[in-house]
């Protein structure tokens, strides 16, 4: 199906299944231990040997020699997989750096060997016993020191007007830099995969958000044929874009099995995850806004600089600064150094999840010097077009609406505007707001479904649920398409046999997967009325039926006994390019300083979003409140330290690399305005994973300002920025 | 090896076993009981967690041969998908989870941290030693910092447990 008219009435506006807050249908799984995630898999693979992933122990060189003779003698060792051995290997085209370094190595921890034996207990004594000799290189691993050389990445730079005459103008002004950290995905099921093969063919079960990018690139790399690779990926736990592409685990169990003659199964030990994979690249940021006496901006521009490995790419950290505000002189432009860091890449709300830590603190600092409240700063800068190109209007825009619902909701009119004022004892409380802002993306998405001779309904699409919903609101999708209750539906997830969706990415999974699944059903409906000499378009499908005129038939009699199958998908046509699809939002946070200690504790946390039609509110809302976390800890703790001599990630496990617990975070609101986006699909919803994140650490920094009055730009907002600068005890 | 034999959720079990093999390790490939989850291995995360004779632990930083005779409950030994423990039910109802792999380590935590103020044990944030410490959102907050969600279903998770402490009391 083409979608490239806006979407009019259609089967979902119907909201019987979807847009009710149903329990997930995979619940009772997950909270019992019974979903299978990919290390887990002992009923398909029964005999698996065990893989155990050596890492790179210098950032930059060659290994000049690898002694592997006691590892071989081991106990129990089957196989040991080295660059030596494994045999003319591709790279990824997702890929930065190659996924099994040697003799070059590009990064620390960069797999150099798996050791396969029969339990894991031997592999890993056996990986510590190989010998690595190398010869180091000089690297470049500190970002503020590489600034100097960053070459202007030209296909996303934007100007338009006069930027640098009207900032040098304008009455009011703001010239700020701001930096963010290299940041951690951290998903709690490390990266595993179980290789098996038959053959030339390779069965991989696996932890990956995009199983027909997966399955390319792990035929890419050990140049086979895509039809001889499978993936099977159920169940993932968490990802966050450190699951988007093939990963060393998937392509290691696949080397170590074939090596072994044996199915192997590897996962990432933990500390080997933060410098192994992929990372949120840090990045420098300049934001100049200059405004009339009025608070209107005139001029707008925003630089960032990131690193990379060599052929990388950047932190797209200025893009939101196009759309996000008016103004008629406006600059973004990004910076990329080359770095010889582990590879930077795609992490929840990749750009504007950096990029509006720094905006938003100084649409803050831009208000106070206005003196303006910084909710009325935001509502006159807004723009209904895209600032750029004032021909394309957003298809929805309800960021004012969200920035007012959320200052009424969040008591907002008691905040003190003086900063460092308001106390509660021992606490200095403030409060903080930011606008929120994502783009929406559409992809292609495909869908099988079959209506079998119990009137029930299977879906199977490659999509996966990384937490997300995708098994719950494909099946609500499908139940109110076909007019069945949910529990007639089953869905399967995860699998390259199955078609082709858009994968879990870029919150763009929902909108487009479900829409992938309203394509193939309404080809599952036409299917029906024709076989029952139905006229498609008047036929009613609800209850288990199918109704037209008089006519009843149960949907089990119309499938037969051979059932009906259908496959279709989605295609998206122009219309994202001639309206500006986004989703808004605005965050309020509530913030208590010890006024002796410095302890920042989040008092109050509400969003207000406005992001199409929300398909499940339970499982949407539970998107947001986990977004707001990882902004908690994007504004509060999370870092990857940068050992700058030796050039690789310091903290690399969950202890060291501090994520938000249970203590940190309080009791959170979410509101979802009432929106449908014809614009986006026939399903009129848009993403919400990412909006979530987006603008959550400005809030909280510009709420830790209102209580102390100290204005911190560096990510995160730890101790020892700050503690020096706290008001004199009374 | 060595001999090991200890009850899991209830069953005998007889296991032989490289001395170094953690608990964890012993219930996910030796039992195929995969639902205490390894996210760490180093007792950083307590997706692991199970409770040995009452007392939640994290099994990957105990090893298997200490375990003889004692009694281990695992997640799969609170309910199954058609007999939902009151706490793994709620957990459902609030959305107490999304990714799923921390959740079986929460459940496991939560029975065992309502134990733990019933039993009277105090935490961190327990005003007087000296009284019963009360089921409060904030005594879970920190009784549960032990179980990292990545995917941040905090705010969702005190709410189930609030509910099933409500209706035990």
């Amino acid at each position: 199906m083409k979608f490239d008219t806006p979407a009019t009435t259609n089967p979902i506006d119907q909201l019987k299944v979807v847009g009710q807050p149903l329990d997930r249908i995979d619940g009772r799984l997950k909270t019992t231990g019974q979903a299978p995630y990919a290390y887990e898999h002992h009923d398909a693979v029964r005999d698996a040997a065990y893989g155990y992933v050596v890492g790179a122990a210098i950032a930059k060189g060659r290994i000049t020699s690898m002694d592997t003779a006691a590892a071989r003698q081991a106990p129990g060792v089957l196989a040991i997989v080295t660059h030596e051995n494994a045999g003319p290997l591709g790279k990824g085209s997702m890929n930065t750096a190659k996924l099994l370094g040697g003799p070059e190595v590009d990064h620390y921890h960069q797999a150099i060997a798996v050791v396969v034996a029969e339990t894991f207990e031997q592999a890993r004594d056996a990986a510590a016993q190989i010998r690595v000799d190398y010869a180091e290189a000089e690297g470049a691993f500190d970002l503020a020191a590489a600034r100097d050389t960053a070459k202007k990445v030209n296909q996303s730079a934007s100007s338009v007007g006069d930027f640098e005459g009207a900032f040098a103008s304008a009455p009011v002004q703001l010239d700020a830099t701001y930096t963010t950290p290299d940041q951690s995905h951290a998903m709690m099921e490390p990266h595993a995969s179980i290789a098996a093969w038959d053959g030339d063919q390779v069965v991989v079960w696996t932890s990956n958000q995009m199983i027909d990018w997966g399955a390319g690139d792990l035929a890419k790399t050990l140049n086979m044929p895509k039809e001889k690779v499978r993936l099977i990926s159920p169940f993932i736990g968490g990802g966050f874009g450190g699951k988007l592409f093939l990963r060393s685990d998937a392509l290691m169990a696949a080397l170590g099995a074939r090596a072994a003659r044996r199915p192997v199964k590897v996962a990432l030990q933990r500390p080997l995850m933060m410098n192994n994979t992929t990372h949120r690249p840090a990045t420098i940021q300049r934001i100049r806004i200059g405004t009339g006496r009025d608070g209107r901006i005139t001029a707008i521009g925003h630089e960032s600089w990131s690193g990379d490995q060599p052929d990388g790419q950047p932190e797209i950290a200025a893009d939101q600064t196009k759309l996000l505000y008016a103004g008629a002189n406006r600059l973004t432009q990004l910076r990329l150094a080359v770095l010889d860091l582990p590879e930077g890449n795609a992490m929840r709300a990749p750009g504007e999840a950096p990029g509006l830590m720094a905006l938003e603190i100084a649409m803050d600092e831009m208000a106070e010097k206005l003196g303006m409240d910084p909710v009325e700063f935001r509502v006159i800068n807004d723009t209904q077009v895209d600032p750029n190109d004032p021909s394309r209007p957003f298809s929805q825009r309800q960021l004012v609406e969200c920035l007012r619902i959320g200052a009424e909701r969040f008591g907002w009119s008691r905040r003190n505007a003086q900063p460092g004022q308001a106390r509660e004892g021992r606490w200095l409380t403030g409060m903080g707001v930011a606008a929120a802002f994502r783009n929406n993306l559409v992809m292609k998405s495909g869908a099988r479904v079959r209506l079998d001779s119990r009137g029930e309904v299977t879906v199977e699409t490659d999509m996966t649920d990384i937490g997300t919903g995708s098994y719950t609101i494909i099946a609500q999708t499908a139940a109110e398409m076909m007019g069945v209750g949910i529990d007639k539906v089953t869905v399967r997830l995860g699998d390259s046999s199955f078609p082709v969706s858009a994968g879990s990415g870029g919150q763009w999974g929902a909108n487009s997967s479900t829409a992938g699944v309203y394509a193939a059903c309404v080809k599952l409906r036409e299917a029906v009325a024709r076989k029952l000499g139905f006229n498609s378009a008047e036929a009613v499908f609800t209850d288990g039926q199918v109704r037209s005129g008089n006519r009843i038939v149960p949907l089990a009699e119309a499938a037969g006994r051979d059932g009906i199958v259908v496959e279709d998908s989605i295609e998206f046509g122009d219309l994202s390019k001639r309206y500006q699809q986004s989703t808004f939002g605005s965050h309020f946070v509530e913030v208590a300083v010890d006024a002796a200690t410095g302890e920042v504790r989040i008092r109050r946390m509400l969003a207000v979003c406005a992001a199409g039609r929300i398909l499940n509110p339970k499982t949407a809302r539970s998107q947001v409140i986990g977004a707001m976390t990882m902004g908690v800890g994007a504004a509060l703790m999370e870092e990857l330290a940068v050992d700058k001599r030796r050039g690789f990630f310091v903290n690399h496990d969950l202890a060291s690399y501090e994520v938000p617990v249970h203590a940190d975070i309080p009791h959170q609101e979410v509101v979802f305005l009432d929106e449908t986006d014809p614009v986006s699909s026939p399903m009129k919803a848009k993403g919400v994973g990412e909006l979530g994140l987006c603008g959550v650490g400005a809030a909280i920094a510009n709420a830790i300002y209102n209580a102390t009055g100290v204005r911190v730009r560096d990510y995160p907002i730890t101790l020892d920025k700050y503690l020096d600068r706290l008001p004199e005890l009374a | 090896m060595s001999k090991i034999s200890f009850s899991v959720n209830g069953e005998a079990r007889v296991l032989e076993l490289d001395t170094r093999t953690t608990l964890l390790d012993a219930l996910r490939e030796h039992l195929h009981l995969t639902g205490s989850k390894k996210g760490c291995d180093h007792g950083q995360c307590g997706a692991c967690t199970v409770m040995v004779d009452g007392r939640r632990i994290n099994s990957c930083l105990t090893l298997a041969v200490m375990h003889e005779g004692d009694e281990i409950t695992t997640i799969e030994g609170l309910g199954s998908p058609e007999n939902l423990h009151p706490m793994q039910a709620a957990f459902v109802r609030h959305d107490g989870y999304q990714c799923g792999y921390c959740t079986p380590g929460q459940i496991c935590s939560s029975v065992a941290v309502l134990e733990e103020i019933k039993a009277g044990i105090p935490s961190h944030v327990t005003a007087d030693l000296g009284a019963a410490p009360q089921v409060t959102a904030d005594e879970i907050r920190e009784r549960m910092s032990g179980n990292i969600c990545r995917c941040g279903a905090y705010s969702n998770i005190v709410e189930a447990i609030t509910e099933v402490a409500e209706r035990q009391a």
